[in-house]
């Protein structure tokens, strides 16, 4: 009989060592996350066709957004991935102030993008009369495509209200990992849970970096330069 | 043994570079590049997503297995997006049917 050695905390008698243990949590949370991508895809293939089909439209739509918001949320995002790669990276170095620290930072960052994107951009299109089924109103100077512009509109709310639908579950996760972290659970040898939510942070991150060129930016800024 | 470790320099430079990428997608939207300006966009944003997947995902220093995973996801989005473009933008490539009625000059050959 082998002598029972200690075993690190956080460590499930199904695996070999810490090793195996790490890439199976990884891998579970990339499966899901492949789901996710073909739960994005859905909606980012219907806005390709729609695209293609009515783009005179879209390109009326992408005008009445505003780039530089849409800019600063990706800014925004770009930095709370760091701030979550950073707590993971003060959890493999044994720093668990840090950890807490950029874990706040991030759950913070995060709060911002959504305020901004609340106040700033659908408050202001609500105002706007630009939110299909709540009074929207197609103006006269739009011509013909006009009509299609709402179709523009479901496109944007449905995804980043699905994108901002995502963020408020990651804020809830920050929230239980940094209680987590200030108890001190995450060692060098283990930190699975930070690990696979900051796959999933940095995940919603690169759907927002995919859906600020496709809403904002090719919709023929140049045409009368912008605003 | 843990993980591998990305350096904090390393996290630095990735961020960096993420910023710069997304002020020349910026810039470049108010230039007009004709159909160009849609590949540069999504150009770039491939190049912020290979950057945020390999380096703050760790990617780059996982297992083959979660990278073959990862490319089987790729796949499966491709096959998504080109089969349904396939079908929606060659629809007008046949005639619209128009019922039993088009098979009749074939049928009226053997009367």
């Amino acid at each position: 009989m082998t002598v029972h050695t200690a075993h690190p905390p956080g460590f499930a008698h199904q695996f070999e060592d810490m090793e195996q243990q790490r890439e199976a949590g990884s891998l579970g949370m990339w499966v899901f996350l492949l789901t996710e991508i073909m739960f994005f895809g859905g909606l980012f293939a219907s806005y390709i066709i729609y695209r293609a089909l009515y783009l005179p439209a879209f390109e009326i739509g992408s005008h009445l957004l505003e780039v530089k918001f849409g800019a600063l949320n990706t800014a925004v995002l770009i930095l709370s991935s760091l701030t979550m790669a950073l707590a993971i990276h003060s959890a493999q170095v044994g720093k668990r102030r840090a950890q807490v620290g950029f874990l706040i930072a991030t759950m913070i960052l995060g709060a911002a993008f959504l305020a901004i994107k609340f106040t700033f951009e659908w408050h202001h299109d609500y105002v706007e009369h630009l939110v299909p089924g709540f009074g929207f109103i197609i103006r006269p100077e739009w011509g013909a495509a006009g009509q299609h512009v709402p179709m523009f509109f479901c496109f944007y709310f449905f995804m980043t209200g699905l994108h901002a639908m995502h963020m408020i579950i990651g804020i809830g996760l920050l929230t239980v990992l940094t209680v987590m972290a200030h108890r001190g659970r995450f060692t060098p040898e283990y930190y699975a849970p930070l690990e696979v939510s900051g796959l999933y942070w940095h995940f919603v991150d690169i759907i927002w970096i995919f859906l600020f060129p496709l809403l904002y930016l090719i919709g023929g800024r140049y045409i009368g330069g912008g605003h | 043994m843990s993980g591998h470790i990305v350096s904090v320099k390393l996290y630095l430079g990735i961020f960096v570079a993420l910023l710069c990428l997304t002020a020349l997608t910026t810039g470049v939207a108010y230039i007009d590049l004709g159909a160009f300006n849609t590949v540069a966009a999504l150009a770039i944003a491939v190049v912020k997503m290979l950057l945020v997947v390999l380096f703050f995902m760790h990617v780059k220093y996982s297992g083959r297995l979660i990278q073959v995973f990862i490319l089987a996801g790729v796949l499966f989005l491709a096959i998504l997006v080109t089969f349904t473009l396939a079908d929606e933008l060659t629809r007008h490539w046949s005639p619209t049917p128009t019922g039993w009625g088009m098979l009749a000059p074939f049928l009226l050959r053997f009367f």
